[in-house]
C-alpha cells in the first residue's frame, strides 16, 4: 500500500498547487502499478483522478494523454482535464491528473450478460479505433481486458488506461505477458501495428480462457489450436490466425477482412434459413454499395435472430 | 549532443553474500565509476523469507540502482522493468545536475510546473530510447539457485527481446559466481542478443558459497577492461588524425 493511499480518504479535498483547482474525493476506483485512481467531483461533475508517488511515470502518462488529444476528431482515450501537484499535510508532494470518468461495464461481464454476438461488434470497434491511433503514429502497447470498458447506450468499447501507448517504431515499455508476442516468441517488442493486432486476438482469447494458458514449444500452433476450440470465433478464425502470424500490415486491413467474413457468414446463414427478405439485404450488390458499420450491425441483428 | 552509454550491472541472487569483501562497498565503488547496480532477489516459492534478502536493497542503494524481491514467475517482467527504470533514473540524474546549474542549487525536475516537467520527461524518454546500453548480468549459481536457473535464463532472453526493440544499441554479457576454482567466471561475452545462452545455461552446475562482493568488483573490472581497450583505440585514432 502506497503512502498516499493511507492519507487520501473519501470526503477529502485535493487542492492543486499550480492551478488551484480543488477536487472532492468520492471514493476509490482502482489501483495499479503506477498509482491509484479515485472518483472525484469538481464543479458538480464527476471525474477520475489518478494520484501517484512516481512523479516521472505520471508525467509520461500525461504526455501520452495530451498527444492523444491531438489525434482525435473522435475521443480515443479518456480526455484530460487537469494536471497538478498536491502538497499533502505531511509535506510530501504527489503528482495527480484529472480525466474523464468513463462509466461502464467490463467487457467480459458485458459479453456474459448480453451474449457472444457482441464480440464481432466490439472487435470491429476496437480495430477501427486502433487504426485511427496507428495512423496518428501511436501504438496502444499494453492492450488487455483491464484497459477496456463498455460504455452503455449505445454500447461502445472505450479505452480507460492509455499508459502503455508508444510512438511507432519505439520499444514497448509496458506489456502483459499473455498478450505480448515477444513472450510467445512470435515477434519483437517494437511498437508497430502488428504488435497491437496480436494483442487484440489474445484479448478476445482471454475472454474464453479466463485463466489463460501457459506457453509451450510451438506456440503459433498452440494459439491457433486454442482459437479453433472457440466456436464463436468461426467466422473470423482465419483473420485471428493471420494476426497471430503478424501478416496484417494495418489495423484497417484486418478490420476489412473481419467485416467481410462476418457478412459472408451472415448471408450463408440466411440462405440456409430461406428467409427471402433477409436474403435480399445480404445480396452482394448491396454489400458492395453499402459497406459501412450500419449494415454490419443490421446483419448482426439478423444473425442473432437466427441463432438457436 | 553526444549520446552516451549507460552501464549497468544486474545482480540476480537468492540469498546473502557469505564470503569476501562487503558487496555494498563494491557496489559503491562501481557507482563511483559510473556503473549502476540493480539487484533482483528471488524468493523461494511458498516460503517468503525477505529477511535474508535485505542485503538486496542495500546493495542497490549503494550502487545507485533499483532493487526488487520477487517470486520466480514474475522474474521476466521484473528484470525488464528494473532495467528500464534504472535507465530513466540515471538519465534523470544527469538532467537534474544540468538543471541545477541553470536554476540554482536544489532545483530538480520535480520543482518545475507540470507543463515544463512534461517537456523534460519527453527528453528523458527520448534519451532512454536512443542511448546505448551495456548490461553485465551477474548470476548467483550457489547451491540454492539450482532450480531457478531455467527461469533466470528465460528472463534474460526476454530482457534482450525488450531492449533490442529500442532504437539505441544494447549489449549484454553474463558472468556467474561462484565458479569452480574461482569466484567469478564469464560465461557469455558481450553480444547484442542473448538467444545463444539457451545452450550455456543447462550446463551450469550450481554449488558453493556466495561471494557477492568479489563478484561485483570483478564485474566492474569487465567494464574497465573494455573501456581500456576502447580508449587505446581512440588514442591511436587521435594520433593518426594528428
Amino acid at each position: 500500500m502506497k503512502k498516499h493511499d493511507r492519507i487520501i480518504r473519501q470526503g477529502m479535498c485535493l487542492l492543486g498547487k499550480w492551478h488551484q483547482n480543488s477536487y472532492a474525493i468520492k471514493g476509490k476506483l482502482g489501483a495499479g502499478a503506477i498509482g491509484t485512481v479515485y472518483l472525484c467531483e469538481s464543479r458538480g461533475k464527476h471525474y477520475a483522478l489518478k494520484v501517484s508517488d512516481q512523479n516521472s511515470a505520471m508525467t509520461m502518462e500525461v504526455n501520452v494523454l495530451k498527444s492523444l488529444e491531438k489525434v482525435q476528431d473522435q475521443q480515443l482515450g479518456p480526455y484530460l482535464l487537469d494536471v497538478d501537484d498536491w502538497e499533502c499535510p505531511s509535506g510530501d508532494t504527489y503528482t495527480f491528473y484529472v480525466m474523464e470518468y468513463v462509466q461502464g461495464e467490463k467487457l467480459e461481464r458485458f459479453i456474459r450478460t448480453n451474449g457472444t454476438e457482441w464480440i464481432g461488434v466490439f472487435l470491429l470497434q476496437l480495430l477501427g479505433d486502433l487504426d485511427k491511433l496507428h495512423k496518428a503514429g501511436w501504438m496502444f502497447g499494453d492492450l488487455k481486458l483491464d484497459n477496456l470498458l463498455i460504455a452503455k447506450a449505445p454500447a461502445r468499447l472505450r479505452w480507460i488506461d492509455v499508459g502503455g501507448v508508444t510512438q511507432l517504431g519505439r520499444s514497448i515499455k509496458e506489456y502483459t505477458e499473455f498478450n505480448d508476442r515477444g513472450y510467445w516468441g512470435l515477434g519483437t517488442r517494437k511498437a508497430e501495428p502488428s504488435y497491437d493486432l496480436f494483442a487484440v486476438v489474445m484479448v478476445f482469447l482471454n475472454l474464453f480462457y479466463p485463466k489463460r494458458f501457459p506457453k509451450g514449444q510451438d506456440n503459433e500452433r498452440l494459439i491457433c489450436s486454442k482459437i479453433d476450440l472457440v466456436k464463436v470465433f468461426a467466422p473470423y478464425r482465419h483473420c485471428f490466425k493471420k494476426a497471430i502470424q503478424g501478416k496484417y500490415r494495418s489495423s484497417e486491413d484486418m478490420r476489412k477482412e473481419v467485416a467481410a467474413s462476418l457478412q459472408k457468414q451472415r448471408s450463408r446463414k440466411s440462405r440456409r434459413s430461406q428467409a427471402p427478405h433477409r436474403q435480399k439485404s445480404g445480396s452482394p450488390m448491396l454489400l458492395a454499395e453499402g459497406g459501412g458499420i450500419l449494415l454490419i450491425a443490421a446483419g448482426y441483428y439478423a444473425l442473432s435472430l437466427l441463432l438457436p | 549532443m553526444k549520446k552516451g552509454t549507460l552501464k549497468q550491472i544486474l545482480l540476480i541472487t537468492d540469498g546473502c553474500s557469505n564470503t569476501g569483501e562487503d558487496p555494498k562497498a563494491a557496489a559503491a565503488l562501481a557507482y563511483e565509476q559510473g556503473i549502476t547496480i540493480n539487484v533482483i532477489g528471488i524468493l523461494e516459492d511458498g516460503k517468503g523469507n525477505p529477511g535474508s534478502l535485505r542485503e538486496v536493497e542495500e546493495i542497490a542503494l549503494a550502487g545507485g540502482g533499483m532493487s526488487r524481491i520477487v517470486y520466480q514467475e514474475s522474474l521476466a517482467q521484473t528484470v525488464q522493468m528494473v532495467t528500464r527504470q534504472a535507465m530513466t533514473q540515471t538519465i534523470q540524474g544527469f538532467i537534474n545536475k544540468e538543471l541545477e546549474q541553470i536554476l540554482g542549487a536544489g532545483q530538480t525536475v520535480e520543482d518545475l510546473d507540470p507543463v515544463k516537467r512534461g517537456e523534460v520527461m519527453e527528453v528523458v524518454e527520448d534519451m532512454g530510447e536512443t542511448c546505448s546500453l551495456e548490461v553485465l548480468v551477474l548470476v548467483d549459481t550457489s547451491a540454492s539457485m539450482g532450480d531457478k536457473l531455467d527461469t533466470v535464463k528465460e528472463s534474460l532472453i526476454d530482457l534482450s527481446i525488450s531492449m533490442s526493440a529500442r532504437l539505441g544499441t544494447s549489449r549484454f554479457s553474463i558472468s556467474r559466481f561462484p565458479a569452480r576454482d574461482q569466484e567469478v567466471e564469464k560465461i557469455f561475452d558481450w553480444s547484442p542478443k542473448l538467444d545463444a545462452i539457451s545452450e550455456i545455461f543447462p550446463k551450469l552446475v550450481c554449488g558453493g558459497i556466495t561471494p557477492t562482493g568479489p563478484a561485483i568488483r570483478e564485474a566492474m573490472y569487465e567494464f574497465g577492461k573494455k573501456r581500456l581497450s576502447r580508449s587505446l583505440l581512440d588514442d591511436e585514432r587521435r594520433i593518426e588524425e594528428a
